[in-house]
């Protein structure tokens, strides 16, 4: 029962509404189908599906607010839903920061949904683990990978007469290669959502190419140097940014975007001139649903023009305080590259460090954003255009709005899942002046 | 924070409590009127016969209903309260010699048995690929058991109100000692998990644990700084009587500094604490980079506990299995089978334990119907055994697994996780006093900060909440941008002191990452205060724009 019509959905809503006796209620359903594949040692470790549906109510009595979430959809379970959550904003101190649901909006649909990518089944998972498998043992290497395609559809409904619906699909894949003396590590990720725009044999070629290329890598001594990233390397760096874009945080001075004296950094250059980066939930290659968590719609936002801070994320609450209008928060971030191919930045490199992907990143002092991660399965030394030979990994300590300062040139923009974050991107290669190494790792 | 991401904390799977209405006892008729055992193993044996139809050489089954209530607080305001349930059934089968894994919230006999030939033919669809058969260590069937969590306050008898109340006064504390902004949260988690297999268990267990950060903040708004300081709690597994606060389980930090938590937790205190510590920490001292002594409080070291040996020894790591995510591992079997691989100095003592009370890794059994245990990890310095499940416990010799295998709902396929994972305490008498002194240029660190480490668990990068400058076995003052960069083995082997027992408490990580699709699980490491030397430690200041 995991994806259900936009009918079924609202016979469902419809009914939670009914049962509401409270001020206000909320109702969000959602459901997915999510198959997968993993692989190991060059055979499947895990396989397997799930499926579940998920509804959750919210009610308001005045400024008091409840919520309650529950996976069984007959008529009684509808009504214990209902009822926790009344019961819980009963019971629950007034919030004076309460916003109350929005009014009756339109959402206008995005391109969220490939129907050959929900028709994939176990067979096509299996072939697509398959490949990398069986190419590993030919070349004496060893693969491990997951493959996990979704279906998904969300619905939102409140008693103000908002309804949406819609389905989306996606897929990942990752892929690593490794040499069977542990001396040589290649990795790949491939995001789509239309399964059409996916090849498996690509991109496990890919890791294979990697994997062999890495054996024997040598030490280069930690400092500064210039990075030619891959999508891969820079797109969880960047999502360790995003967060700072949040309005309140800025005025409240808890963000790399607060200003001494209590203002924020609207408007102020803070990168490269180059530097553009949006959100958008049409984008055609990296759609997302046009609402956000809280039912906002949303829109196109350039949060850096041309290197300067152009806009910043405002909940309703504090949109309201500070006379400003609540937009749906961002669902994916897409930033401008150019045609260029990661191998041209590679030519056009003298001396620096080609970097396949980045790894375990933290945030180690908020103030300016600095992170520090490793890179990891596919660091290279570059010399006068060429990549000449394989080094050691490295740690370090640098901020995303330092690099965004410090670029050379930016490539081809690529669609990739995040690690550890919850958007869609869409990043281009980048190369990168003065990036901050700090120490060795013997980690292949 | 958003209304999704909020109700996705903790996995998404998670279940309403019934609120007790004007403070009363909980709505007991639904929430102590689960399925009945009898219905549960009615559903269970459907899938059982199911799967062995289709042709599974061996099934289990795990009918989960899974209950959290999350309060989430900042300043004086309550921002949401709510509660979650998700139930259903996992269905995980070997046939062909491969694993097959369906899962469903279809809790009808049609549905479960659906679910168990799905996962019977997703397993013969992988057994073409499979160059290695399954192979499990054997498990007694242990018939109808059930066990649970020892509470004494079970959190869905408590009002709403008063949980809420405690939090708002841990933040009115804290911003009254000078924090300018607190959050309080308090996540409760309710796992009912019934388990049955064609080995003949059929398991009943009722899981509770219990969390309550909390974080101040301070912003000098002249200087634009704002620095923070989280709370000094533990995540547990044990009942509310956790925030009933004991003077008996509070303990001085060294020199005084603050004070810290055992069997019980004063979040008013430790919330006016920070607020002043955040305070304080915008004026203190920038770290000169260096080589330091480290004197490790055990809320601090928790953290590079379950990094550097944790993870390391989990031995789906150490095989490749997890390669193609959180890595592999260091710690590789030819440095095992020596029996001489030094991981540490000879007072370096590890021990993996799924039944210390209190403990997050606390559990009667797996989820393979594997009764918990205690096995050593680390002895005398040399890495003598890893963490293991039923499908690897053939590998380094062992007859039976080590009940290692938990999945984080019903709608997930359950894998290798770590067990608690806890240093011994030192066999000599020493206080954390007592270990200050003898450190001529040393920092104590206390409480979680950032953490980072490769993927083979060699470079590691942390921080922590509160610094102290030692000078001449004195604590002279806070530090701040402070982070240690070392390598795991060079670590632990320079690890010279070890307070004893007296010292020895908890921290614990309630979101623990791993695996794809990657699962949480809570998990806890025991210490007492410990004493590194010459370790490397990084100024982290930065200036930008």
């Amino acid at each position: 029962m995991s994806i259900l019509t936009q009918d079924q959905t609202k016979r469902i809503t419809d009914r939670v509404m009914s049962l509401s006796k409270a001020d206000e209620c909320i109702v969000n359903i959602e459901g997915a189908r999510i198959g997968n594949i993993r692989f190991a040692r060059n055979a499947v470790s895990t396989a397997g599906l799930a499926d579940d549906t998920r509804l959750t109510v919210q009610v308001a009595f005045g400024k008091r607010q409840g919520t309650a979430t529950i996976n069984e959809f007959d008529d009684k379970s509808l009504e214990k839903a209902v009822r926790r959550a009344e019961d819980l904003a009963r019971l629950a101190p007034e919030n004076p920061e309460f916003m109350p649901a929005i009014a009756k909006t339109g959402y206008k649909s995005s391109d969220t949904f490939v129907p050959a990518t929900a028709a994939i089944d176990p067979e096509f998972r299996a072939q697509a683990a398959a490949y990398a498998m069986e190419a590993c043992r030919k070349k004496g290497l060893v693969s491990a990978g997951f493959f996990t395609d979704r279906e998904m559809f969300e619905t939102v409904a409140n008693s103000n007469g908002v309804f949406g619906h819609q389905v989306a699909t996606s897929l990942d894949f990752t892929c690593t290669v490794r040499t069977e003396d542990g001396r040589g590590s290649g990795w790949v990720k491939r995001s789509a959502r239309d399964v059409a725009r996916f090849d498996a044999r690509e991109a496990a070629d890919v890791a294979i190419e990697k994997a062999l290329r890495s054996v024997d890598a040598k030490a280069l001594e930690p400092g500064r140097y210039t990075v030619v990233m891959e999508p891969s390397a820079t797109s969880d760096l960047l999502t360790f940014m995003m967060g700072g874009f949040n309005a309140r945080l800025a005025d409240e001075g808890r963000s790399f975007l607060s200003k001494k004296g209590g203002q924020n950094r609207l408007g102020d250059k803070l990168f490269d001139q180059q530097v553009n980066i949006w959100s958008d939930p049409w984008d055609k290659d990296v759609p997302v649903l046009p609402w956000d968590g809280n039912m906002l719609p949303r829109e196109r936002i350039h949060l850096v023009k041309d290197g300067r801070i152009n806009a910043l994320n405002y909940s309703q609450y504090w949109a309201k305080q500070k006379g400003q209008r609540a937009i749906g928060s961002a669902g994916n971030i897409i930033m401008a590259g150019t045609d260029k191919s990661t191998e041209e930045l590679i030519a056009n490199t003298r001396k620096g460090v080609l970097v396949t992907r980045t790894w375990y990143i933290r945030m180690v002092d908020p103030q300016s954003v600095l992170v520090t991660g490793l890179t990891r399965d596919g660091t290279f030394y570059i010399e006068n255009g060429k990549v000449k030979y394989p080094i050691k990994n490295f740690r370090f300590n640098e901020s995303p709005v330092s690099m965004l300062n410090n670029i050379d040139e930016i490539g081809k923009p690529l669609v990739i899942g995040g690690d550890e974050a919850n958007y869609s991107m869409l990043i281009p290669s980048m190369k990168i002046r003065d990036f901050n190494f700090t120490s060795l790792s013997d980690a292949v | 924070m958003e209304r999704r991401k909020f109700l996705q904390i903790g996995a998404g799977t998670a279940g309403a409590m019934l609120i007790p209405v004007f403070g009363n006892a909980i709505a007991a008729d639904e929430l102590l009127n689960a399925m009945p055992r009898s219905a549960k193993k009615a559903l269970a044996d459907i899938a059982l016969n199911a799967a062995t139809q289709a042709g599974a050489s061996y099934c289990d089954v795990r009918i989960g209903r899974y209950l959290n209530q999350f309060i989430i607080t900042r300043d004086l305001n309550v921002e949401n309260i709510s509660n979650t349930e998700s139930s259903g059934v996992g269905v995980r089968v070997v046939a062909g010699g491969a694993y097959g894994f369906a899962s469903t919230n279809d809790m009808t006999p049609d549905g479960i048995a659906n679910a168990a030939r799905q996962a019977v033919a997703i397993a013969k669809a992988n057994a073409k690929l499979q160059s290695e058969q399954v192979r499990l260590a054997p498990v007694k069937g242990v018939g109808e058991v059930a066990w649970a969590t020892p509470v004494r306050k079970d959190w869905r008898g408590i009002p709403v109100k008063d949980k809420a109340d405690m939090l708002i006064a841990a933040n009115k504390a804290g911003l009254d000692a000078g924090a300018s902004f607190m959050t309080a949260s308090l996540f409760q988690i309710n796992q009912q998990k019934y388990f049955a297999s064609t080995d003949g268990s059929y398991i009943d267990q009722d899981i509770h644990r219990l969390w309550a950060p909390i974080n101040a903040t301070a912003v000098d708004k002249a200087s634009g700084k704002f620095r923070s300081r989280a709370g000094l709690s533990s995540p547990v597994s044990m009942g509310y009587e956790y925030f009933d606060a004991k003077a008996s389980d509070k303990v001085q930090a060294a020199g005084g500094v603050t004070t810290l938590y055992t069997g019980s937790y004063d979040i008013v205190e430790d919330a006016g604490l920070a607020g002043k510590q955040a305070r304080e920490k915008l004026g203190a001292k920038s770290v000169e980079p260096g080589k330091y002594d480290l004197v490790l409080s055990p809320e601090h070291l928790f953290l590079t506990i379950h990094e550097n040996v944790g993870h390391p020894t989990e031995l789906d790591r150490v095989l490749g299995y997890e390669a193609n995510y959180a890595g592999t591992s260091f710690a590789t079997l030819d440095k095992w089978e020596t029996r001489k691989f030094k991981y540490g100095s000879e007072r370096v003592n590890f021990v993996a334990d799924r039944t210390t009370p209190g403990s997050l890794g606390l559990i009667g059994y797996d989820d393979e119907g594997v009764r918990a245990k205690k096995w050593d990890i680390i002895r005398n310095g040399m890495l003598v055994n890893y963490q293991a499940t039923r499908d690897q416990a053939h590998i380094i010799g062992e007859k039976e697994s080590h009940g290692c295998s938990y999945a984080d709902s019903w709608s997930t396929i359950q894998f290798q996780r770590m067990p608690n994972v806890s240093l011994e305490p030192g066999k000599a008498r020493l206080t954390p006093d007592e270990m200050v002194k003898d450190v001529k240029k040393g920092i104590y660190v206390l409480g979680r900060g950032s953490y980072s480490i490769d993927q083979q668990r060699y470079n590691f990068q942390f921080g922590g909440t509160l610094f102290y400058e030692i000078r001449n076995g004195k604590i002279t003052g806070p530090l701040e941008d402070v982070a240690y960069q070392a390598n795991t083995q060079e670590f632990w082997n320079a690890c010279s002191a070890i307070c004893d027992e007296r010292d020895w408490r908890m921290g614990g990580s309630f979101f623990d990452g791993k695996g794809q699709p990657s699962q949480v699980s809570a998990v806890s490491h025991g210490s007492s205060t410990s004493r590194f030397n010459g370790i490397n430690v990084i100024n982290t200041a930065r200036k930008i724009g």
